[in-house]
């Protein structure tokens, strides 16, 4: 009980402190916010059904271009364009999806799989001209909050917030569903629950479904706030390690895992990245450092860690 | 199409598959052993074109002769990584491992980056442009001398694997570890060794790209990508299959390159990759178990 009020008195400071906070921390938690919601998406799949996609970028890129490219070519609002792109995504992954799953690829093939498509729509969009080549696309920025273009960043932390509380009840939900149960089952191991009567593709192409869609709608978001997309930040690996790494060091397959790896993680990079100015890449650097460290000390994540410590 | 752009494009896609081939050696060797698929790779061979790099504008040692010096340094390195960050991990779940050799990639990228910062580095060494021509088709001497060293290693690594007594633990240990456990083979040193070699591979597979490639901090991710895409094709842990996957993936790659647009040529490599890890995910040449 102590553990849902200071969830509550969290959230509600969330949502009442931002309007007073200077802007350098309100770029940082909407910053915060963006991989917690990222890595919530890609704890569906990676964490509950225990399929560790390394090409979520394939998802996140079709939706900032879909939303993108509707509003430049068709003057469509991106509120509606990331309804489309999230669509255009869940079919993707779909397809994706019923292909790995279909000829049985698991663990690391599974992985590498997801891989090699985030890399193929990268190579075919920084080939395309007709949606920018490698130059990449620049959204209308005149302020228009129908256009999902706001004048300064509170509107923008605000939607990042909505999305991320979609996202966490969307995750509580599915964790205490029959489908949530029949993808612990499948991760833990698939031949006895598909002998327990389980349909594991049917779960997984379930699981992949709401994921991909809930990342297509956060790279809508980041076109809108960036203003700015080109195929190696939207497709490229570095977006698909930004969703797995929250949820990882957070406790992947846990509901309020990914947000407290995000709040811990994004600080760091942000530390870092502040004290040392002009050394490019010594953030990530950190991040390999802490993914290794989480791995070999806390397998189990933040979240595993904290259980842990109140059963003993 | 014409006929001499086409046997062009062959030539330099199998000069560039013997370099591949190597690359992948190592990471099949390294899977086979340990069953790991090391997102590692490509940033130990980015350290080797480094470690080449500075031999040469430091001390003017050669590429080549400096390779003397990068196989049994990055030997070193290998085993160092395997029995500080791997090892204790050795009972961690299969993605788990995966995603330590990502952290891991992720640590040495940007350590470079920090280090070195991201600009373009180029290895000037006086026979960079030697050339030759066989009929009318151009063959780069320093391509030639790097797929002939790749091939040679390889070749010698295979021999050393079939001929020694180590080597012979090595194939055990990937064919059967609770067998191998029990005739008493050191499992913790033998994956320790097989790390290093697979290391010093790729590093010297680096070293001998140096002076016609560039050097940055991220240079090892599309190598490390397309070792992946090798090693599938010739069947995980399958250590000539990476040989002979590496001249297709070579070849695939610059006919992709002199026949379609752009950078496409990649995407030929991916589509290969795809199709072959749905519908032969065993490799072309079957048997995936530490040949």
């Amino acid at each position: 009980m102590a553990v849902r009020a200071l969830a509550v008195l969290a959230g509600l400071a969330l949502l009442a402190v931002p309007p007073f906070l200077p802007k350098y921390f309100l770029e940082v938690l909407i910053s915060i916010l963006f991989f917690a919601y990222l890595g919530l998406a890609w704890n569906l799949l990676g964490g509950y059904a225990g399929q560790f996609s390394f090409g979520h970028a394939a998802f996140f890129g079709i939706g900032a271009y879909t939303s993108t490219l509707l509003l430049l070519r068709a003057g469509l609002s991106p509120w509606l364009g990331m309804l489309a792109g999230g669509l255009l995504a869940t079919g993707f992954g779909l397809f994706e999806g019923y292909l790995s799953f279909r000829y049985g690829l698991r663990g690391p093939y599974f992985s590498l799989v997801t891989l090699a498509f985030a890399e193929m729509l990268r190579v075919v969009t920084v080939n395309l001209k007709v949606v920018g080549a490698s130059l990449g696309l620049v959204v209308p920025s005149q302020t228009n909050a129908l256009l999902f273009v706001f004048a300064d960043k509170l509107p923008y932390y605000y939607v990042i917030a909505v999305m991320t509380a979609v996202a966490l009840a969307i995750t509580h939900r599915v964790a205490r569903s029959r489908l949530g149960y029949c993808l612990v089952a499948v991760r833990e191991n698939e031949d006895a629950a598909e002998a327990a009567g389980v349909d594991a593709r049917g779960a997984k192409l379930r699981a992949m479904a709401i994921s991909a869609f809930l990342t297509a709608l956060g790279g809508t978001f980041y076109a809108q706030y960036f203003a700015y997309i080109d195929p190696t930040i939207t497709f490229g690996p570095a977006i698909s390690i930004g969703g797995l790494l929250p949820a990882i060091v957070g406790g992947a397959g846990t509901v309020l895992g990914p947000v407290l790896g995000s709040f811990v993680l994004t600080p760091i990079s942000e530390i870092t990245r502040a004290m040392l100015r002009g050394r490019a890449g010594a953030d990530i650097m950190l991040y390999g450092l802490v993914l290794i460290l989480v791995i070999s000390f806390l397998p189990q994540g933040l979240m595993g860690w904290l259980r842990a410590r109140r059963a003993s | 199409m014409s006929g001499s752009l086409f046997l062009q494009a062959v030539v330099s896609g199998l000069l560039l598959g013997g370099v591949y081939g190597l690359v992948a050696s190592g990471l099949t060797l390294i899977f086979g052993v340990l069953r790991i698929i090391n997102f590692a790779h490509g940033a130990v061979m980015m350290l080797g074109m480094y470690a080449t790099y500075w031999l040469w504008m430091l001390v003017g040692l050669d590429p080549y002769l400096s390779v003397l010096v990068t196989a049994p340094v990055f030997f070193g390195v290998g085993v160092a990584i395997q029995r500080i960050v791997i090892e204790p991990n050795r009972d961690a779940a299969e993605h788990n491992q995966l995603l330590l050799t990502l952290g891991l990639a992720l640590f040495l990228e940007n350590l470079a980056l920090v280090l070195w910062q991201g600009d373009f580095r180029t290895l000037r060494v006086p026979y960079a442009s030697a050339s030759f021509f066989i009929a009318d088709t151009l063959v780069e001497v320093p391509r030639l001398i790097a797929a002939g060293g790749a091939v040679v290693i390889a070749v010698a690594l295979y021999a050393f694997l079939r001929g020694t007594v180590l080597g012979k633990a090595i194939r055990a240990l990937a064919e059967e570890r609770e067998g191998a456990m029990l005739v008493g083979i050191d499992v913790g040193r033998i994956r320790a060794v097989a790390f290093g070699i697979g290391s010093a591979c790729v590093a010297v597979a680096g070293a001998l790209i140096t002076p016609f490639f560039y050097i940055a901090p991220d240079v090892g991710e599309s190598f490390n990508i397309m070792a992946f895409v090798v090693v599938v094709l010739g069947g995980m842990g399958n250590f000539l299959g990476a040989l002979v996957g590496g001249l297709i993936v070579g070849l695939a790659e610059s006919l992709g390159a002199a026949f379609l647009p752009g950078s496409l040529k990649q995407f030929v490599v991916f589509l290969i990759f795809v199709l072959v890890l749905l519908f032969r995910p065993e490799g072309l040449f079957g048997g995936a178990r530490g040949r």
